[in-house]
């Protein structure tokens, strides 16, 4: 019975097949050595992957298992160049699962790219993914060794590059000198969109969100507007919104001066706000708590976040570099809703006398666990819907 | 949650015997949970009929019962020892039907004792088909259309609904135990009648077939306060069709999008919430490869094989973590043990790939179909760590001992095409190697896939191997090259074969360009938290993690690799009390294993384990960076003991028992010399090569001869031939596989068989205890059931035996451990064999004797003389207890493979009766293994003539029990002679009703079959024998089994007098 089912992607399959029946017969695939350069001088030598142009950027490893396409496309990963500690990357190729238009990392970091992806919906292969967006990338490195590295000495910058004669002198004072800057503004829509929908009206600050985000929300129900990062205050409350969305995004939260200005007065409406890492740090720093940027931070889907009203623990998503200072709040502004069961680091905040409630973990999930969808539940429920 | 305070007393359950589908994994899980309870203070009591775990140590629980697994034994422990709970999810199947037939009689809530770790309710919902199927419905998880059926005739009315193929699966049975996928009418008669009888509680599932998806497991942790977490997941590259414990696994899953990924751990987790489980569980999905549709197959609400694998692929305790959310603790409350700062209530990450891979029985089969379905085949299995899955499958292939350390063979050479093509088709345990010579002759992947709807990406990972050897054999081998291949974890030989290089060559190529193994850690967290885990695989290009101490005196124990049948748990028993042993002393401790399902492959056993292959290059690799002070090789059988010569050479010094001791007690000439210089006869013998010269000396010494090759455990191969004929099949069988060693030709002698076990310290010896065998020789030891204190023999003929053991091991200069085997005939004792090294009784005669032999053994290797322990030396006084080790068979696991009892070892398990009484030790230990007898009081009796005599007193005792005898036309022609009212029934071949029909009736308890002689190739024999066996009925093929079981049956108490084992003490 099963065997007869014809399979959607035979043809698709069947190309890449040829692919590399093609190459193979014309002799060895050519692989171009490339070269990753920590700040600390360490060089890893591996094989260019994607785009043979030189980067600098942050590098920061994520420990998911799957998911390195929505990884590739988080617009979080502006500015940074991602390490995959799974070995295995690209085993099920491109797929429809983008979090954005593009990949935004800075370089790509991988110990094994599979030369012949297998899913039914595989549409290319990261290589040429990368290539077609110009992004470098390094194969054939000990990804392990490099994350214990930064583990270690903490998040690094780095260089990678496909030049066998770089002059380390010259190089290192550019890499340790490379800051992300504000990146938000290079990573949000250019202008404001809507999901059209019958339920509540949700106003989405996009700081370089997640597709997921406004996906989540719109699948249940809501009308979703998107703004860019630069909107006012003041635009956003005149569309008299049910709630306000504030995104994930890169970079560090005290980068974004203009914006807090903007979300403290979005503080001070009555309006019911949901926000989500970069968002979370943004309304924190609005209301006069401070943040800090971790040692090498959290990039993952296994992270346990306990809520602290219910003491049950949830798997989440996470991808932050900076955390909010728990020891520095207000307790007659913000209280601790969530706290990570790992290394007790802030995970959440529940504002008081206010209908605001802040997540530093993605409960977009994509990639990564499902748990705490629930989330955007409670937040509909705060805006006065019947979900 | 904190600890619930009112569990003060746990009774635990174990798993029993190892058979196909409840092995050494429960062991394992047993042990740690017994530990981990102890640790929080709780008062263990223990009850598994299985002597060779390491769970029925003394040091393991606090009352240990090696007691027959039943209810009313159960109740008994319960009245004696008053626990106030009962954990029975760590027992495998076994376990936890037992906790639901203590909870649903009522006699649990009587006595005011809770099922901890689980509820009856709980079980229910996931083992009952119906229940299972509604709860799915309830919280709308997909199953495939499926139908619970008491009766053939609603099987085919429902099958006719949604058509074939379809997939039978009965309800509470082992392993998928009676199930399959039928096609037609006919197959699902016959699966259908079998399954039905196999079940419990007769009910079997009849659902749509999906084999070909791909199959997804699963595992999850839940606490009382509904936290879950999924520790692993696991893909099966096998498609759904082959049972999970005989497919290849993977972990994590590869194929799988973060989508798929997530929805079926979503799916997982929504399960094991609904069914609310607290502790550990395991969901097993078909996903359909071309959509997001899925259907999930089955879940097991307790730790299980898979759970095993699951926490040696990612460091994760699941078996200990289980046991402490029993206790009441919630996730976040327990440290994860591997990084000592994180909790358990997060996720593992792995950054490396895990293969698993079976180890089949079909070498000891040659008879049994090869073909994996559904119904799980495996005695074994081994695992494989790597940072790419090229070489972790590389690795898992020669882990397997089976005389293959590559894809590379030339087995296929031959075939046509269209003969590849179809052997493609054929799903069983060489489909593999099927595969890449495929890919070697340019079949296309779609091809493949579409015979075998393995993933494309497998097959293309496979064929990068292939594509590697191409490179090899067609290009000079440059360090790039070379690196490449190691990689992907080419052993050094494969390379020089490929090559034509020797393979010194390849290894000083490797080593002149630092072409070195580096480990890594296994440490739940990809590198993301500091761990201190000592727990490492090798990989090739990389930094290396593991350092190497030497602060201490620093010992090397080797492992012996994946369960097979002749090498069982008993190994893994010695392995790890040599370890504690050593580590007791003051040394610092280095495993070496690849086996998931055991306790020496735990990380916190030794203080440091290497998960790797058992080979000489991969033992390298360790030895160039541990630089151990020594190796010990006699405690991990086989496998250990064939690295001797190797270790030598890497100049690692064999501490115990010198390697030439070693040599010359399996060197046919050296240790005649030996026997002849101590003056111990043995059978007359000599060894061969060829099947002329096998000839040439039997017919000297006279038929029946026995014919063995020679460094094998289990019997491997032996055989007893009694003509010319017989031993060209023999030799033939024996010579398929390239033999280093000649093959020996004994003169076959038939009397009691001996067996003793001693430790000796180079000068002085002790014997724990001497056992007796009730089968006479001819049937393997392992196969035998043994009794100890030897019960039949004159003090002349016990005296001779400890003379000849002293002076064996004196002679063989032996220092740690000694197996011998003798044969009494009349007062004349002769050796069978000799072996320097821990054998398959240490374990049992250790605990019914009180004597811990294994660290007696470790000590003596350090160097302590027994008198200084202050052991007595000789043979120990008698223990106050008799014991009976009964072996415990898998044969309705393998269907067509020959039952009747022989030289070769076919025996997977075993279980001790333990009493002062013989009959009640005996009757224990039949009840163990799982003869609960009388039932319907009719038995066959079919033997051949020179078994008549006695099989006519055999049959008169049976008669006064009340049995009634049905017999085969010259067995009842001669039982009535003797007054036996036996009634004659027809052969196979005659019409109905003839011997199969009565078999097939279901109103049989008993079978006696004695083959005829040599090997019986009548088919009536073989039939019966299986028809008998997948009817579950009982068959015995040996006069003496028959005998000790009427004997048991003649003193049928319903009382037990229950021991304690941790009470048994001899000093």
């Amino acid at each position: 019975m099963l065997q007869k089912s014809p399979r959607q992607n035979c043809y698709m399959l069947g190309s890449i097949f040829f692919f590399f029946a093609h190459t193979r017969q014309k002799g060895k695939v050519t692989s171009m050595k490339a070269f990753l350069i920590l700040e600390d001088k360490t060089v890893f030598t591996g094989v260019s992957i994607g785009a043979e142009t030189e980067v600098i950027s942050e590098i920061v490893f994520n420990t998911s298992m799957t998911g390195y396409l929505e990884i590739l496309t988080d617009p979080s990963y502006a500015g940074q160049a991602v390490v995959m500690t799974y070995p295995l990357i690209g085993n099920y190729g491109i797929t429809p699962d983008m979090e954005s238009q593009k990949p935004w990392p800075a370089g790509y970091i991988v110990r094994e790219l599979s030369r012949m992806p297998s899913n039914f919906r595989c549409q290319g292969k990261i290589q040429d993914f990368l290539k077609e967006h110009g992004i470098p990338g390094i194969a054939g490195i000990d990804t392990r060794a490099l994350t214990k590295k930064l583990r270690e000495k903490g998040t690094m910058n780095g260089m990678i590059t496909t030049n066998e004669h770089f002059d380390m002198e010259e190089i290192i004072p550019r890499i340790s000198t490379y800051t992300t800057g504000d990146v938000v503004s290079k990573v949000t829509c250019s202008r404001k969109y809507v999901l059209p929908g019958k339920g509540k009206k949700v106003a989405l600050m996009d700081f370089g969100a997640k597709d997921h985000i406004a996906a989540s929300l719109h699948q249940r129900g809501c009308e979703v507007t998107v703004y860019p990062a630069g909107t006012q205050a003041e635009e956003i409350l005149a569309e008299r919104p049910d709630g306000i969305m504030l995104s994930n995004g890169p970079g560090d939260p005290k980068e974004c001066a203009g914006i807090i200005k903007e979300i403290k007065k979005l503080y001070q409406s009555q309006v019911p706000i949901f926000a989500i890492c970069l968002g979370h740090q943004l309304m924190a720093l609005a209301t006069g708590a401070d943040t800090y940027k971790m040692k090498y931070g959290h990039r993952g889907g296994n992270h346990p976040v306990k809520d602290l009203k219910t003491g049950r623990v949830y798997i989440s998503s996470q991808n932050h570099g900076y955390v909010v200072d728990d020891k520095k709040l207000d307790p007659s502004v913000a209280r601790p809703a969530f706290v990570n069961v790992n290394d007790g680091t802030n995970e959440g905040l529940e504002y008081v006398g206010k209908q605001i409630y802040t997540v530093q973990f993605h409960p977009e999930a994509c990639p990564g666990p499902l748990d705490s969808s629930f989330l955007f539940d409670r937040f509909i429920a705060m805006m006065g819907g019947n979900q | 949650m904190p600890k619930n305070p009112e569990i003060k007393k746990v009774l635990v359950i174990g798993s029993g015997p190892i058979v196909i589908g409840q092995a050494a994994e429960f062991d394992y899980a047993g042990t740690q949970a017994c530990r981990s309870l102890k640790e929080e203070g709780v008062e263990v009591v223990l009850v598994n009929s299985n002597p060779a775990t390491i769970m029925t140590d003394r040091d393991i629980a606090d009352k240990v019962y090696i007691e027959p697994l039943t209810v009313k034994v159960l109740e008994q422990i319960i009245l004696k020892e008053q626990p106030d709970s009962v954990l029975p999810t760590l027992g495998g199947q076994a376990g936890l039907n037992l906790g639901m037939e203590l909870s649903e009689s009522g006699f649990l809530k009587k006595h005011g004792v809770k099922l901890i770790g689980t509820t009856a309710e709980t079980i229910f919902k996931a083992e009952d088909r119906q229940a299972f199927k509604d709860t799915m419905e309830k919280i709308k998880e997909p199953c495939a259309p499926s139908l619970v059926v008491h009766n053939v005739l609603d099987g085919i009315a429902f099958t006719n609904t949604i058509g074939y193929p379809v997939v039978l699966r009965p309800a509470y049975t082992l392993g998928g135990s009676g199930g399959g996928i039928a096609h037609n009418e006919t197959e699902l008669v016959d699966i259908l009648t079998n399954g039905l009888r196999l079940s419990r509680v007769g009910e079997v599932l009849v659902e749509r077939c999906i084999a070909g998806w791909k199959e997804i497991e699963y595992e999850v942790m839940r606490d009382a306060a509904g936290n879950c977490i999924t520790v692993c997941n696991m893909e099966n590259m096998d498609p759904v069709g082959v049972h999970t414990g005989d497919s290849i696994v993977v972990a994590p899953s590869q194929t799988l999008g973060d989508k798929e990924y997530q929805m079926l751990r979503s799916s997982a987790l929504n399960i094991i919430s609904e069914l609310n489980i607290t502790g550990g569980c395991n969901v097993q999905y078909a996903l359909n490869p071309d959509s997001f549709e899925y259907c999930v197959i089955e879940v097991n609400p307790r730790v299980s094989r898979s759970s095993a694998l699951a926490s040696k692929a990612t460091g994760y305790p699941i078996a200990k973590v289980a046991a402490k959310i029993a206790l009441g603790y919630t996730l976040d409350e327990i440290k994860n043990a591997v990084t000592g700062k994180t909790y358990a209530s997060f996720e593992p990450m792995l950054d490396y790939c895990v293969v698993k891979i079976p180890r089949l029985p079909f070498d000891k089969f040659l008879t049994a179909k090869r073909t994996l379905t559904t119904q799980m085949k495996a005695t074994g299995e081994v695992m494989s760590i790597c940072t790419n899955f090229e070489g972790a499958l590389m690795k898992a292939i020669r882990s397997l001992e089976q005389h293959v350390d590559s894809l590379v063979t030339d087995e296929y050479l031959s075939c046509s095409y269209e003969e590849l093509v179809k052997k493609l088709t054929v799903v069983d345990d060489r489909r593999i190697f099927v595969i890449a010579e495929a890919v070697r002759r340019g079949l296309a992947y779609e091809t493949i896939h579409n015979i075998t709807r393995i993933d494309l990406w497998f097959i293309d990972k496979i064929a990068i191997l292939v594509e590697m050897e191409k490179r090899l054999r067609s290009q000079p081998l440059t360090p790039e090259l070379l690196k490449e291949a190691k990689r992907i974890e080419f052993p050094d030989q494969v390379i020089a074969r490929l090559t034509g290089k020797s393979l010194d060559a390849v290894k000083e190529m490797r080593y002149e360009n630092g072409i070195v193994a580096a480990f890594k850690m296994v440490d739940t967290c990809a590198a993301e938290f500091e761990a201190s885990t000592p727990y490492y695989y090798s990989v090739y290009g990389g930094e290396n993690e593991a350092e190497a101490k030497h602060d201490r005196k620093k010992v090397l124990v080797l492992g012996s690799g994946p369960i097979r049948i002749g090498q069982g748990i008993e190994f893994d028993y010695c392995s790890v009390h040599c370890t504690w042993a050593f580590s007791r002393e003051g040394y610092e401790t280095i495993i070496v294993n690849n086996n998931p399902e055991t306790v020496s492959t735990d990380f916190d056993i030794a203080d440091k384990l290497y998960f790797e292959p058992l080979t000489p290059e991969d033992v390298q690799n360790i030895v160039d960076l541990e630089k151990p002070d020594g190796a010990v090789v006699q405690f991990g059988g086989q496998t250990a003991i064939k690295l001797t010569e190797s270790l030598r050479q890497m100049g690692v010094p064999i501490l115990g028992t010198r390697a030439e001791d070693v040599d010359a007690a399996e060197d046919r000439e050296l240790f005649d010399q030996i026997l002849e210089e101590t003056n111990i006869p043995r059978a007359a013998g000599g060894t061969v090569y060829t099947a002329a010269e096998a000839k040439q000396v039997a017919n000297t010494l006279g038929y029946p001869v026995l014919v063995r090759p020679s460094y094998v455990l289990g019997g491997q191969g032996m055989q007893i031939a009694y003509s010319d004929e017989e031993i060209e099949e023999f030799m033939e069988i024996i010579n398929r596989i390239a033999q280093d060693h000649p093959i020996l030709i004994d003169k076959y002698l038939q009397g009691k068989e001996i067996e003793v076990d001693a430790v000796c310290d180079g000068t002085d010896i002790l014997i724990p205890g001497i056992m007796e065998h009730i089968e006479r020789t001819g049937i393997h030891s392992g196969d035998s059931i043994s009794v100890y204190p030897a019960f039949t023999i004159s003090e002349n003929v016990r005296d001779t035996i400890v003379e000849y053991t002293r002076r064996l091991a004196r002679a063989l200069h032996v220092v740690g451990l000694i197996n011998i085997q003798f044969i009494a005939m009349g007062e004349e004792v002769y050796v069978i064999e000799v072996n320097p090294r821990s054998s398959r009784t240490v374990p049992y005669i250790s605990k019914v004797t009180g004597i811990p032999i294994v660290d007696l053994a470790a000590k003596v290797i350090m160097g302590n003389t027994l008198k200084e322990m202050g052991y007595s030396t000789g043979l120990a006084p008698v223990s106050e207890y008799i014991a009976v080790k009964m072996p415990v068979f898998s044969f309705e696991k393998l269907r067509g493979a020959e039952i009747s009892l022989g030289p070769e070892m076919k025996s997977t398990g075993e279980c001790l009766g333990i009493a002062k009484t013989f009959h009640e030790a005996l009757y224990k230990a039949f009840l163990g293994a799982g003869v609960h007898l009388p039932r319907h009081k009719q038995m066959i009796i079919t033997v051949k003539d020179a078994d008549k005599p006695e099989a006519a007193q055999i049959a008169k005792r049976f008669e006064a029990l009340g049995y009634k005898i049905y017999a085969t036309r010259s067995t009842a022609k001669y039982l009535q002679s003797q007054g036996v009212t036996a009634r004659r029934v027809n052969k196979i071949s005659q019409e109905s009703p003839n011997v199969l029909d009565l078999i097939l009736g279901h109103k049989i308890d008993l079978v006696i079959d004695t083959p005829t002689q040599g090997r019986d190739k009548s088919r009536d024999g073989f039939l019966i024998r299986r028809n008998a066996i997948e009817t579950g009925v009982h068959c015995l093929t040996a006069m003496d089994t028959a005998n000790a079981l009427v004997t048991s049956l003649e003193s049928v108490n319903d009382e037990f007098t229950l021991v304690d084992i941790a009470q048994v003490r001899n000093l």
